[in-house]
């Protein structure tokens, strides 16, 4: 484990190669370093996972202090990482998951002039996302909470040259950097008022002096709340993420499918004490899930172009990672974060691998019946969809999004309405990526395929396609006969000592887990409880497999037919109008525009003379008229020049005379 | 001899740097600028001299004889410069030297 | 004696404005002598013969001979007296005027609130100049030589043909 440091190490250091030298290097070897570095990171964290599980450090948590970053007072930022059960799955996903999508790129990206910028920046990504996982301190989260920003940028904007994808990296970068002004704010406060910038101290201290519902709490959870919505483009900050489709598919798989998306849920469950500490804001986290996974699932009904189907579909999901939060589910939101990156990434992989071979074509309505020229790509594709969309059983999505449904309704944060509209997006995103899958890959033979994916994009399709359904079977509930809460288990650490109100009556709930403080009485009480329990979580995880299985068979029913212009604009039969306003995310770029950017355009033109310039050119227009006036008395007559002189010694005289 | 009030030869003295000032910034010939410079400086050795016979001492003396060398040396080269002053300009009017205004 | 003294005075200061009003550069000069000569006999009844003697003889003898060898050098003749003439207008009289007015009558009110010796009564003789000179103002004779030295080359040099 005292290898951790190679986990950050490794990418930047490729990144810094890449950076300084890398348009000298060959091709191979940009990609050997680009993808070869976060592939060595990947083999470090399975080597530090595996030591991690079988024999677990104290406390199961490890911290490798680099060296001191600043110290003034007692604002003692060190760099260094923090490992523990929730940051060693973020540890994995992001290199093992970062690791196939750089492999894939290698291909993807073969004919860009700009082939060695691109993994530069893909390298800056993943160790500044590591640093914001593996941080020990606030500081050095907002460290790599900044760094993926700007990545973030960079990446989305990387075929610049193009209008639309600088305004689409520039729309990325202000929105999230909205939210990022409130988690600074946040992050003051929590640093005044508890003392330390350090994470676990602070969360200790918080604990102890804060009482729940404390304002204090309250005002540093919907801060930090705001920086989440942000980067995870949630209400009301989502608009970016469909535009930030603009940069190449292998940055929509890694940034904003597997990684950067889900730092807002990182962040909110890293810092869960505090949200225990306020439980309204934890009601506002919940709430802003739903309303988000309802109004994303609606849009991507409506959408033509496959990425930003996709797009709208991370949205949702994050959604209900948040859903999972609020409701106090953290092992379950931790859980769900892991699967979606599996198969969200290999769902947009898979995208590109189309778009790639029908040479650069991402409109849906022009494609066909791939599956007779794709059939991998087609398999994986309907692997990924499938558990996307929760497919009862074999699918790993099915695992994690059955297990939030199930906090929800039972959580004492939850509430039935909540989990209605969990149930209701369950249903729109089966419907949605069904859609896409009938539209793409059945249907009469549209487009050409140019060319075929090559090994190194086949490859990580099929292992992402093999973790879509594996990964699930880490956190099998008791109903399905499986009792194997490997994952929530191995979260508890984490999440432990959350207790600070009665533990959840859930069984597959380890979050609040009966640990050596609670007595033999409540695993008595408990036990009594699993009868009633097992059948009532039967109950649900019917409901949510009937739910995703009818939604295959309703967009089975309309897109497997013949191709319609009504199909263009999402479900036939429901009021066009409606539809359009759907496909447009609810307007609300059209309320954002109207609100802030008009004004403040206006403001810019009509302060265009800029009024405070005015002042400073005042000031030497006045010095000018002064240069000016004295120029005059420089007459270069000698007479004046002793009129002067002889003026200003009878003044001087008179002044002494009269003193 | 009969003893001058010291106050009336100063105020001579007075009187004629007075006239020497305005001499000079009256008149626009160089020539005539520069005897108004000599007056003044023969008002002021005079007022040394009276300075010195009030104490009866020298120093007034040895005063005005440093004075007239500085006023030698200096017409000698003003004359010079006056000279060549009238090769550039031809003519004598210091209005007319007046390159260096603004 | 007194009434030598102001006889002397009144001559200087009427020569002086004979002076500096005249439009003639060689009257000027003629006039200025006549002032300097006035300037010498008030030496001599301040009971300084040897300055007087040095007026006459350096300043009025020398200087005013170079001024007048630069006047003739010059040569400028009838249309010099016109051109002063012309440039001499009364009105250029009056501001001048007015800073002289001020300074005189600064003089006088700083001279009157003082009580004054008589002067002249005692002669000091050139001995007495000479032997100051050469014991206590020794370093200041030196320097006034360097001051001649100098002037000497720089006019030299100002009046060199170019070769």
């Amino acid at each position: 484990m005292q290898n951790l440091w190679l986990a950050p190490a490794l990418p930047f250091a490729s990144f810094l190669i890449l950076a300084l030298v890398g348009t000298r290097l060959p091709r191979w070897l940009v990609a050997t370093l680009g993808a070869g570095s976060v592939g060595l990171a990947a083999l470090v964290s399975l080597s530090i996972a595996s030591k991690f599980i079988t024999s677990p450090p104290p406390g199961h948590e490890f911290t490798q202090t680099l060296w001191s970053w600043v110290r003034v007072g007692n604002f003692q930022p060190n760099i260094a990482l923090y490992l523990d059960p929730l940051a060693l799955m973020m540890l994995l996903v992001v290199t093992v998951v970062g690791f196939f999508i750089h492999l894939y790129s290698t291909q993807y990206m073969q004919d860009d002039p700009r082939y060695a910028r691109f993994f530069s920046y893909m390298n800056l990504f993943v160790g500044s996302m590591l640093m914001l996982v593996l941080g020990d301190n606030l500081l050095l989260l907002y460290l790599g909470w900044e760094g993926v920003g700007l990545c973030s940028f960079l990446l989305i904007g990387f075929w610049f040259q193009e209008q639309a994808n600088a305004d689409a990296a520039k729309k990325a970068f202000v929105v999230t950097r909205v939210g990022d002004a409130f988690m600074a704010i946040g992050l003051f406060i929590l640093f005044n008022q508890l003392g330390t910038i350090d994470i676990q101290d602070m969360l200790a201290r918080a604990r102890l002096n804060w009482p729940v519902g404390s304002g204090l709490a309250i005002a540093a959870a919907a801060l930090l709340l705001g920086g989440a919505v942000g980067k995870s483009a949630q209400l009301p900050l989502q608009t970016w993420l469909p535009d930030a489709m603009a940069g190449p598919t292998p940055v929509s798989a890694l940034i904003h499918a597997a990684t950067m998306v889900t730092a807002g849920v990182y962040l909110i469950a890293r810092m869960h004490v505090i949200y225990e500490l306020a439980p309204s804001v934890m009601t506002l986290v919940a709430v802003i899930g739903a309303l988000t996974l309802l109004l994303a699932g609606f849009t991507a009904l409506t959408q033509r172009d496959i990425k930003r189907v996709l797009a709208y579909s991370t949205i949702s999901q994050i959604g209900y990672m948040f859903l999972a939060l609020g409701v106090g589910a953290w092992s379950a939101a931790a859980f769900h974060l892991m699967t979606h990156a599996f198969f969200k990434a290999l769902l947009f992989l898979a995208a590109g691998a189309v778009i790639y071979a029908l040479h650069h074509e991402q409109d849906m309505f022009k494609m066909g019946g791939l599956r007779k020229q794709l059939p991998f790509v087609f398999w994986v594709f309907l692997i990924g969809g499938a558990a996307l969309a929760g497919f009862p059983l074999i699918t790993a999505g099915f695992y994690s999004k059955d297990l939030i449904l199930w906090e929800t309704y039972t959580s004492p944060h939850g509430s039935k309405y909540l989990w209605a509209a969990g149930l209701f997006g369950a249903f729109m995103t089966a419907l949605y990526t069904f859609r896409m899958i009938f539209l793409v890959f059945f249907g009469e033979e549209n487009a050409h395929v140019h060319h075929r994916p090559g090994v190194r994009m086949l490859l990580p399709l099929g292992v992402l396609a093999v973790l879509s359904i594996i990964g699930g079977f880490v956190e099998v509930p008791d109903t399905l006969g499986g009792g194997k809460h490997t994952f929530t288990e191995l979260l508890a650490p984490s999440f432990g000592e959350a207790a600070a109100h009665e533990p959840a009556p859930a069984v597959g709930d380890a979050a609040f887990p009966t640990g050596a403080g609670v007595n033999e009485t409540a695993t008595a009480e408990q036990a009594a409880e699993h009868g009633a329990d097992h059948s009532k979580e039967m109950q649900l995880q019917i409901i949510a497999a009937v739910t995703a299985l009818l939604g295959i068979f309703v967009a089975g029913r309309i897109f497997l037919r013949k191709r319609t212009s009504a199909m263009e604009l999402g479900v036939p039969g429901l009021p066009a109008a409606l539809q359009r306003f759907w496909a447009t995310g609810w307007g609300f770029d059209a309320l954002y525009n109207s609100l802030f950017v008009r004004p403040l355009i206006s403001f810019a033109r009509f302060n265009r003379s800029d009024a405070f310039d005015l002042i400073y050119k005042f000031i030497a227009w006045l010095t000018q008229r002064g240069h000016f006036a004295l120029k005059e008395t420089q007459t270069g007559l000698l007479r004046w020049y002793a009129a002067g002189i002889a003026a200003g010694a009878i003044v001087v005289l008179t002044l002494a005379v009269l003193r | 001899m009969a003893a001058i009030p010291l106050i009336n030869v100063l105020f001579i003295a007075g009187v004629l740097f007075s006239i020497g000032m305005v001499g000079l910034l009256v008149r626009r010939n160089v020539i005539f600028m520069l005897i108004s410079v000599e007056m003044m400086l023969n008002a002021a050795g005079l007022a040394f001299v009276a300075a010195g016979s009030r104490w009866v001492q020298p120093d007034g003396q040895v005063m005005f004889l440093f004075i007239l060398a500085m006023a030698a040396a200096e017409v000698s080269v003003g004359l010079a410069l006056v000279i060549l002053l009238y090769h550039r300009f031809k003519t004598l009017d210091t209005d007319v030297a007046s390159l260096m205004r603004g | 004696m007194r009434t030598l003294f102001f006889a002397a005075s009144a001559v200087a200061i009427f020569s002086s404005l004979m002076t500096i009003s005249s439009v003639n550069a060689v009257h000027a000069l003629l006039y200025f002598i006549v002032s300097l000569f006035s300037a010498a006999l008030m030496f001599y009844l301040l009971g300084a013969p040897f300055v007087a003697a040095l007026e006459v003889i350096v300043y009025a003898g020398a200087i005013i001979v170079l001024f007048l060898f630069a006047v003739m050098l010059l040569n400028l003749g009838r249309s010099g007296v016109e051109q002063e003439k012309r440039l001499l207008r009364p009105s250029v009289w009056i501001g001048p005027a007015l800073l002289a007015v001020v300074l005189a009558a600064e003089l006088v009110y700083v001279l009157s609130h003082g009580t004054y010796a008589p002067v002249g009564v005692e002669v000091v003789g050139a001995k007495k100049v000479g032997i100051s000179l050469f014991s206590t103002y020794l370093l200041g004779v030196e320097l006034a030589s360097m001051l001649l030295l100098a002037g000497l080359v720089g006019t030299y040099h100002l009046g060199r043909k170019e070769s």
